[in-house]
C-alpha cells in the first residue's frame, strides 16, 4: 500500500500556495505510507540553467562547499541551495552531463534525485509530515507537483527506494502498487545498459519508461506499452514539465480518484486527500478508468489518451 | 433528528454511539456532517434506524449493516456495504470498486456509477445501479440480484453461480460461464418490483438477463489448461 497526491493548477494565483496544499494532501496519506515520503515540485525556470537535486547521507561534508568545487572543475556558474540532506544545484544546462560526471568523482556520496529545467524531487525516509517539514516544502510555489507515501513491500526502507524517481529532464514517476516482473525486467534492461541502482520494483518501472523515450517513444506512448511489458499491480502518476499523467493497471485494485475544477486537476489515493481543496464541494470527483492513459497539460486543453506528451 | 460531527467527535465514538441503538430506541434519524471521505462510517449496525451522511466517505461506509437504512449524499470509497445482512443502502454519488461485495441481503442503490467488482461473491443482496458499473462485476455471485441501468464493463458474471444479472445497456464482455438467458414473465416482475425499489425510471421490458450457464459446476477436463 502507498499514498499518491497530486495537483495541477490551472489557476495562477494559486502557485504560490502549492506546497501548502500539497503538503496538507500529503500528510492525509500518512496511514497509506507511514516509512517514506517524497514530493516533486515544477517550480520557476531560469533561461538557459538546469537544476539538479542532489541529497547525501552526510551533507554536512558533502554539501559542504560543493558549488565552489563543482564550479572550479566545470568552470561555469554553479549556484547551490541547501535544503537538509538535499541541495538544488543551478548550472548550465549545456554542463549537466559534465557536472554529474564530475560529482561521481569529487562526491561519491551524492545521488542526484532529478534533472530538470523546473523539477526539484526531494525524498527521505519517515512520516510525511516529517519530510514535508525537513524540505519546507509549505514554502515551495510552483506550477504542479506529485507526493508519495510509502509503504515498502518489494525493498528496502531507503532513501533510494523513496518515490518520486526521476526518469528523465523533468519526468518523474510514482507508484502504489507492486511489480511482479521488476527482477526479469531489470536484467533485461541492465543488458541494454540502463543504470539500476537498486532492488526497488519502481525503479525499474522508472528505468523501463526512460529506456521507452530514448528509444524514440513519447511518455504517452512509454506508459501504453507499460501496460503491456509491467506484470502486477500499478496506479502510476508521471510528472512532466507541463502537467501530469495518470495510468493504471487492467485489475486497477489499486485506487484512485480525480478532481477537477476551472482551478486545478487533483489526483489523490483516496478521496480524503482531496477534501481541503477549495471548491471540492462542486469539483467534478471521478475514479480513472483501467488501463487509459491520462494526461493534464498547461499546453493543450486537458485530454484523456494523449500521445504525444 | 440527532446530528453527529464526525470530524469533531471521532470515528470510534461515532460507530459505538449508532452501536448503542437498540431495536425500540426513539432516537431512529441520525444526520452525520463532515464524513470528509473517512473510513468505516456506520458500519456494524444493527437497528431500525436511519443515518443520513451528508458528503463523501472512503473505504468500507456501511460495511455488515443489519436492519438500518444508510443513506449517502455523495459518493463512497471501495467495500461500501461489503457483507451487508439486511436493510438498505443508498448512495447518491458514484461508487468504488468492490460494492456490495459479498452482501448476503438487503438492498443496495447507487444512483451514479459503480467501478469494478461491483457485487463481487454476492450472496442474496439486491444491487441497483442506476449507472454503469466497471469490469468484473458480479464474479463468482451466488444469489441476489444485481440490476444496471447503464452499461456493464468486462468480464461480467465470471465463474458465476444463481445471481441474477439484469442490464439494460451494453455489455462489454461475458466472463467465463455467463451467458444471455430469456427474460420469462417471472423475471420481468422481479425487475419491476426492484427497479421501482431502486428509484430507477426505466422499464422492465428494456433489459437483458445473465445467469449462469452451470458448466463449471462439475469438475471438467475440457476446462483444464
Amino acid at each position: 500500500m502507498c499514498g499518491i497526491v497530486g495537483l495541477f493548477l490551472k489557476d495562477t494565483s494559486l502557485e504560490p500556495q502549492l506546497g501548502d496544499m500539497l503538503t496538507d494532501m500529503l500528510i492525509t496519506m500518512t496511514d497509506r505510507g507511514p516509512d517514506s515520503a517524497g514530493i516533486a515540485i515544477y517550480g520557476e525556470e531560469t533561461t538557459g540553467n538546469a537544476k539538479l537535486t542532489v541529497q547525501s547521507d552526510t551533507p554536512d561534508v558533502d554539501l559542504d562547499k560543493l558549488d565552489n568545487d563543482l564550479r572550479k572543475r566545470i568552470k561555469g556558474k554553479v549556484s547551490m541551495a541547501i535544503k537538509d540532506t538535499h541541495a538544488v544545484l543551478s548550472i548550465q544546462a549545456d554542463q549537466v552531463a559534465a557536472a554529474r560526471e564530475i560529482l561521481g568523482e569529487i562526491r561519491p556520496g551524492v545521488r542526484v534525485m532529478s534533472h530538470g529545467s523546473t523539477l526539484e524531487i526531494y525524498k527521505e525516509v519517515g512520516l510525511p509530515k516529517n519530510v514535508a517539514d525537513r524540505f519546507d516544502i509549505r514554502k515551495m510555489s510552483g506550477t504542479h507537483g506529485i507526493g508519495h507515501t510509502r509503504m515498502a513491500t518489494e525493498s528496502a526502507v531507503t532513501t533510494m527506494g523513496a518515490h518520486p524517481f526521476n526518469t528523465g529532464i523533468d519526468q518523474c514517476l510514482v507508484h502504489n502498487g507492486s511489480l511482479s516482473n521488476h527482477n526479469s525486467l531489470r536484467r533485461k534492461l541492465r543488458r541494454l545498459g540502463v543504470h539500476i541502482e537498486t532492488e526497488n520494483d519502481t525503479e525499474v518501472g522508472a528505468a523501463y519508461l526512460t529506456w521507452k523515450m530514448q528509444t524514440g517513444a513519447t511518455l504517452g506512448e512509454a506508459l501504453t506499452s507499460s501496460l503491456d511489458d509491467l506484470d502486477g499491480f500499478f496506479t502510476f502518476v508521471v510528472g512532466t514539465k507541463d502537467g501530469f499523467g495518470v495510468v493504471r493497471d487492467p485489475i486497477a485494485c489499486k485506487p484512485a480518484v480525480m478532481a477537477e475544477t476551472d482551478q486545478y486537476v487533483a489526483f489523490g489515493s483516496e478521496y480524503r486527500a482531496l477534501v481541503n481543496l477549495p471548491g471540492i464541494e462542486t469539483a467534478k470527483v471521478w475514479e480513472p478508468e483501467p488501463a487509459t492513459v491520462y494526461f493534464w497539460s498547461h499546453n493543450a486543453a486537458p485530454t484523456a489518451q494523449e500521445k504525444a506528451a | 433528528m440527532q446530528t453527529f460531527d464526525l470530524e469533531a467527535e471521532g470515528l470510534r465514538a461515532l460507530n459505538s454511539t449508532l452501536h448503542a441503538q437498540a431495536a425500540n430506541t426513539n432516537q431512529t434519524h441520525w444526520e452525520i456532517v463532515n464524513p470528509k471521505g473517512s473510513h468505516a462510517i456506520a458500519v456494524g449496525l444493527d437497528a431500525p434506524i436511519e443515518v443520513n451522511i451528508k458528503g463523501s466517505t472512503g473505504y468500507y461506509c456501511a460495511g455488515m449493516n443489519k436492519q438500518a437504512t444508510v443513506h449517502v449524499h455523495g459518493s463512497v470509497g471501495p467495500g461500501t456495504a461489503e457483507n451487508m445482512m439486511s436493510g438498505m443502502v443508498v448512495v447518491e454519488g458514484d461508487a468504488s470498486q468492490y460494492a456490495g461485495a459479498t452482501g448476503h441481503g438487503g438492498t443496495l442503490v447507487i444512483k451514479g456509477n459503480a467501478s469494478s467488482r461491483c457485487g463481487i461473491s454476492m450472496k442474496g443482496i439486491d444491487i441497483i445501479v442506476h449507472g454503469n458499473i466497471g469490469h468484473m462485476s458480479a464474479f463468482m455471485a451466488q444469489s441476489g440480484n444485481l440490476v444496471v441501468c447503464g452499461d456493464a464493463g468486462e468480464a461480467l458474471g465470471d465463474s458465476l453461480y444463481e445471481a441474477r444479472l439484469f442490464v439494460r445497456g451494453s455489455v462489454k464482455s461475458l466472463g467465463a460461464d455467463c451467458i444471455e438467458k430469456e427474460m420469462r414473465p417471472e423475471h420481468i416482475a422481479l425487475l419491476e418490483e426492484l427497479l421501482e425499489r431502486g428509484g430507477c425510471d426505466a422499464k422492465a421490458s428494456e433489459f437483458k438477463r445473465y445467469g449462469s450457464a452451470r458448466q463449471l459446476y462439475n469438475f471438467n477436463i475440457d476446462n483444464a489448461y
